[in-house]
């Protein structure tokens, strides 16, 4: 194991929580703005945590640090260690390729490719993998099926994805990033523009796929957290208040700024 | 008759379906705590009342658990319609079932102390109504398994009976104090237990009450046919 792993193991709750990415010390610049200070948190394999906090509290800048999507824009820049499987993903000498192949994004929206329901799926898989054609139509079916859209979209995968309701496209780019087996998936607020059924849906997903994958989701939606939440991470101003068990964030927070935020009396 | 259909989530149909079963589990033991209770009482076995004593404890441990439990599912998923009324009524029904095992328990306790006390005393009334109590509380709690509306309401009609029969108690005890006060102790004693056994009858009405509520999200009335005249009841004695 890498020494900073190493280090890190005492932090774990138990074997079986063991943290699968494990942040420390993190601070994110927006040119001078700090929007990220001193954030530790560790992610635990195979659960879904979730980050809520109001807007501007650097939930989603969070995400965005875990697959390097920053790295698109001059002038932001990550400070601190930010440990997957032992390796520091904010090293310059990280491969954002394959740490993009690890760490699968789903966003608010619906991120289609204007291309067929099949071709959605394989585009990814393309980058990274070489497969036959039999594999690759296995391997776009499993996605599918784990996605639960399999059964809606099996006599038409050669059809346009935008021609799907915005639920079956969620779902198609939750297929998408799951075809290229990731080890964590981010969901920016990936049901803030479905209606109630499809959200559940999204939220029934979520709770299959963490048995294989660590889910992280940014939510404003408390309620969501409650529903698909193992933990729950409450962020502010930049800095993390308080991560709970959903149990006990919901219940009996020990933060009072955590207490007044999810009970409404903020500000 | 609960809903047929499922959640889309099945994790809350996993925790609903859990809720319901800590509920089985729990009138199970409550049943059984009576049973025993009733059983040591009739049989003068002072060995088995004291560990329905102990017992008791079990039926408070399950309590909290439910309670626990009750308040995660109401954090985490916020329930609506017929499944917000199973999570209230849960919450009340378990209260109620812990209060029937705190009755049995006292039921026990006497029983120890009237064996020690007393060599004989009258327990054909006391057996007869022990038995239609521990009917009702069966009754009951199949209901709430059942969700069924219907047995509810029948439960809730039957107890009635029960009211009527703790009546003829308290008259016969107070005739056998006037007798002789010699028996005033051990009476005193069973009349307690009688009033125990009335007020399970009471705690096993509102349970129907709430697993009808839960069923139909409708309440039954208020106007109860109540039996229970030992309230107003006097013997004379100027004769």
């Amino acid at each position: 194991m890498p020494e900073a792993a190493a280090r890190l193991a005492p932090m774990a709750q138990s074997a079986s929580e063991e943290p699968r990415i494990a942040i420390r010390n993190l601070d994110f610049y927006y040119g001078a703005t700090k929007a990220l200070k001193s954030v530790s948190i560790d992610f635990l394999d195979r659960q879904t945590t979730a980050m809520i906090g109001p807007s501007g509290c650097g939930k989603s800048t969070l995400l965005r640090v875990l697959n390097r999507m920053y790295d698109l824009y001059p002038g932001q820049r990550a400070e601190g260690e930010v440990m997957l499987d032992g390796e520091n993903i904010i090293a310059p000498g990280m491969d954002i390729n394959r740490l993009r192949r690890r760490v699968g994004m789903v966003f608010q929206k619906p991120t289609p490719f204007p291309k067929s329901i099949y071709e959605n799926v394989a585009f990814g898989v393309r980058l990274h993998e070489r497969l036959s054609r039999s594999a690759m139509d296995e391997r776009v079916e499993s996605s599918l099926v784990r996605a639960a859209l399999w059964g809606e979209v099996k006599d038409k995968l050669n059809n346009s994805a935008l021609a799907l309701s915005g639920g079956q496209q969620q779902r198609l780019c939750i297929a998408r990033t799951i075809a290229v087996k990731p080890q964590v998936i981010l969901l920016d607020e990936p049901t803030s523009a479905l209606d109630p059924i499809s959200t559940l849906k999204i939220e029934q997903l979520i709770e299959e796929l963490k048995r294989d994958f660590t889910i992280i989701i940014v939510t404003h939606n408390m309620q969501q957290a409650g529903r698909c939440a193992d933990r729950v991470a409450f962020f502010y101003l930049g800095e993390v208040v308080e991560v709970a068990d959903a149990t006990q964030m919901f219940t009996a927070p020990r933060e009072r700024r955590t207490q007044e935020y999810i009970t409404g009396r903020f500000g | 008759m609960p809903d047929e259909s499922r959640h889309i989530l099945t994790s809350f149909e996993a925790d609903l379906g859990r809720l319901r079963d800590m509920i089985a589990a729990m009138g199970g033991l409550v049943e059984t705590e009576l049973a025993d209770a009733t059983a040591a009482l009739l049989s003068r076995d002072a060995v088995m009342a004291a560990r329905v004593v102990e017992f008791d404890a079990r039926v408070d441990a399950e309590e909290r658990a439910i309670e626990q439990f009750a308040i995660r599912v109401l954090a985490l998923r916020q329930p609506v319609a017929d499944d917000l009324r199973q999570v209230v009524a849960a919450l009340k029904v378990t209260t109620d079932l812990e209060r029937i095992g705190d009755y049995a328990a006292n039921v026990a306790k006497r029983t120890i102390i009237l064996n020690e006390a007393v060599p004989a005393y009258p327990l054909a009334s006391l057996a007869q109504m022990s038995r239609l109590v521990q009917e009702n509380l069966k009754s009951t709690i199949d209901a709430i398994g059942e969700a069924d509306p219907q047995k509810a309401m029948a439960v809730w009609r039957a107890d009635q009976m029960i009211d009527d029969l703790y009546t003829t108690i308290f008259r016969e005890l107070i005739t056998y104090m006037m007798e002789d006060p010699r028996n005033i102790s051990a009476c005193t004693h069973l009349l307690f237990i009688a009033k125990n056994l009335e007020r399970i009858g009471d705690h096993a009405t509102n349970v129907a009450e709430l697993t009808y509520y839960a069923a139909t999200g409708e309440t039954l009335p208020d106007n109860r046919p109540k039996g229970d005249l030992s309230a107003t009841y006097m013997p004379r004695t100027d004769t």
